[in-house]
């Protein structure tokens, strides 16, 4: 049983909802349960509205599953095309892929990676750091931040928009590309699209290091604030190379302490269920996945930027791994567990993106046209995993003999830091908010915690209208007795 | 409204949003692969240019510059039906709770970051009823498109700021 998730009494006590959680893709809330003098008894992060993904899949003829998945979710949809194609490729009996193949596959990532941290923190958490978590939360978003700090959103808006020129050019379109299919690529990289890419990376490279540069300055100023906020210990996951590199793309899965000690190593993902479990809890949909060796209680880990860059030993690129040790020596020679250094840590993979891009785009077999890989046997159940901007994404298929998916599997970035979101949560509520009066920037403190982890609840569906954040108060009888809205 | 300016921007952006795997979340898309092949066919392609997306986000304003007049196209969740057509402005004051942005906000962002205003706006918002995952457009959202069509198609051959101006006063 973990601390503050399960109240004694509940029923004695006054219940506050966050929900939906502002600035977080989909429908997830936060409750909090408080008695009379605002002590805090129970926190938990539901998730609401998640499950199905699965079921969308299955029946579908596989080769139609990398472009279909993509409708998952509007943030990250190359991700999903990725981790699903990479299962394809096996389900389909190919080998390894082409060299030019492979290097496309990563610009894309990579291009991924770069849109997807820059809409982040420009547009969703550099509000709270520089605006303030207290700051007029009609002011609190993206526009606030052009209108007190016009070149840093600028930079924001063209990073973003880079990243998606790199997913386009690899991919196709922008969105529900079709770039990677069973077996390799099936669009070469022209010349001019090389060309146009590489006269910006970079410009690229030194807005994001001057991001990394501007989050190390903001540390600088409040330490305590930054290295306190949020801060809890836990295991950390993520894919590294043999040699212990992080690879975004490709590589085995290491799992180490909240001391930086191998829990494991060289795991191959296919085999992830021998090494990690999924539990369930009656009040969320979203699955709670462990270390199965350590078991639940001390099992659970982080994933995404501040997990991955410190479970792996380095990162392939001069820059990003300068800025990494940096962060790191705010530890002594231990992780850093802070919540907010997950912004730090996903600007330094912004560098790293950027670097590992220009390097890419420099690589003669980038526009090459042999995309194809050779054809062998067919399977009929294969893995396949990449990290996410948000951490490790895993995609489990079985297909029968009519080419139909009759199996998925999906452990997304966030099922993965479902517990540790959670804890995130309830640091920052014993934190701030134990004992107090509760205010909205009190609460927005709560949102500021989970957005540091990106979280993408239930995305791809935005009609106009769907926007509305309301916070209410309900006493224990559940009347409600305040409710505040925004939007 | 002739075809591409001097600075080889084409004076209308049209942004058709939605996925088109979440029920009538579809309109957007639907839409768009309506107006794409109707311009083709109309000789107005040169006019227009095209995005689809799932949602609004930042980049979005950059595709505002040098245009004459933008178009927002989207479902909307139980607004008005079967659609509304209105002009709308930078408004700063929108809050964000999610990853996408209202139109409005991307307005606003291209004012910030452009320091200038952004072109005529306007939303075609097209009434949907439900958005599950994996549901094809209810037959509501399909009767919703075809009334919205008309209308497009009328305002759309040839775009002229003062018709669609008057059309969103009417609206």
């Amino acid at each position: 049983m973990f601390a503050l998730e399960t109240a004694a009494h509940p029923e004695t006590l006054r219940r506050i909802a966050i929900d939906p959680v502002t600035r977080v893709e989909g429908h997830g809330k936060v409750t909090l349960l408080l008695d009379q003098d605002n002590k805090i008894h129970q926190v938990r992060l539901h998730i609401v509205e998640f499950r199905g993904f699965e079921a969308f899949i299955e029946g579908r003829p596989y080769w139609e599953v990398p472009v279909t998945v993509q409708r998952l979710c509007g943030i990250c949809p190359v991700s999903h095309h990725l981790a699903a194609v990479k299962a394809m490729d096996l389900i389909a009996g190919y080998g390894p892929l082409t060299p030019t193949a492979e290097k496309l596959r990563r610009l894309m990532h990579y291009g991924q990676i770069m849109q997807s941290h820059a809409v982040h923190f420009f547009h969703l958490a550099s509000p709270d750091i520089l605006l303030g978590f207290d700051s007029d939360f009609t002011r609190r978003n993206i526009v606030g931040v052009a209108l007190d700090h016009p070149e840093i959103a600028k930079q924001g808006v063209l990073l973003r928009k880079y990243g998606q020129e790199v997913i386009r050019h690899t991919a196709g379109k922008r969105v529900h590309g079709t770039g990677a299919v069973p077996g390799g690529m099936n669009k070469a990289l022209s010349r001019a699209e090389r060309d146009e890419m590489a006269k910006d990376i970079d410009q690229m490279i030194a807005w994001s290091l001057g991001a990394v540069h501007m989050v190390k300055q903001l540390h600088e100023t409040n330490p305590a604030f930054y290295n306190v906020f949020g801060d809890f210990r836990s295991n950390m996951m993520g894919l590294v190379r043999p040699d212990g590199a992080l690879d975004f793309y490709h590589g085995a899965l290491r799992a180490v302490d909240a001391d930086g000690q191998t829990i494991f190593d060289q795991v191959d993902y296919a085999t992830y269920q021998e090494v990690l479990q999924e539990d369930i809890k009656p009040w969320s949909y979203m699955k709670f996945p462990h270390i199965k060796s350590l078991g639940a209680e001390n099992g659970w880990y982080k994933v995404g930027p501040l997990g991955r860059i410190q479970a792996a030993s380095y990162l392939s690129t001069p820059l990003a791994e300068a800025e990494r040790q940096a962060m790191m020596a705010l530890g002594g020679g231990k992780p850093v567990h802070g919540t907010l250094m997950y912004h730090w840590a996903r600007l330094i993979e912004v560098v790293h993106a950027a670097e590992m891009i220009r390097d890419l785009l420099n690589d003669p077999d980038i526009l090459g046209l042999d995309l194809m890989a050779e054809k062998g046997p067919r399977r009929h159940e294969a893995v396949g995993v990449i990290e996410a901007p948000r951490g490790t994404l895993f995609h489990h298929y079985r297909v029968d003999d009519d080419d139909l998916v009759t199996y998925c599997n999906l452990i997304v970035s966030t099922t993965n830091n479902n517990q540790a979101m959670n804890e995130a949560v309830r640091t920052v509520a014993r934190q701030y908010l134990d004992g107090k009066e509760i205010t909205e920037g009190l609460l927005n403190h709560i949102e500021c915690a989970i957005r540091a982890y990106d979280p993408c609840l239930s995305c791809a569906t935005h009609a106009l209208g769907k926007m509305p954040m309301t916070v209410e108060l309900i006493d224990a009888d559940g009347q409600m007795l305040h409710s505040l809205s925004r939007g | 409204m002739s075809a591409a300016s001097g600075n080889g921007v084409r004076p209308v952006v049209v942004f058709a949003i939605g996925n088109p795997s979440r029920g009538d979340d579809a309109i957007g898309p639907l839409i768009y692969a309506r107006l794409t092949a109707w311009l083709d066919a109309q000789g107005l392609a040169e006019s227009f240019d095209l995005y689809e997306d799932f949602q609004l986000q930042i980049e979005h304003a950059i595709d505002l510059k040098g245009r004459q007049m933008a178009l927002f196209i989207d479902a909307g969740d139980n607004t008005p039906g079967p659609f509304t057509f209105s002009r709308i402005a930078p408004h700063e004051g929108i809050a964000h709770t999610s990853h996408a942005l209202p139109p409005e906000s991307v307005l606003q962002v291209y004012r910030q970051i452009e320091g200038e205003e952004p072109p005529p706006a306007f939303v075609l918002c097209v009434r949907g009823e439900q958005f599950g995952l994996g549901k094809p457009p209810g037959a509501a959202a399909e009767s919703h498109i075809e009334q919205a069509w008309a209308f497009l198609a009328e305002i759309c051959h040839p775009p002229e700021l003062a018709v669609w101006m008057k059309a969103a006063a009417v609206a």
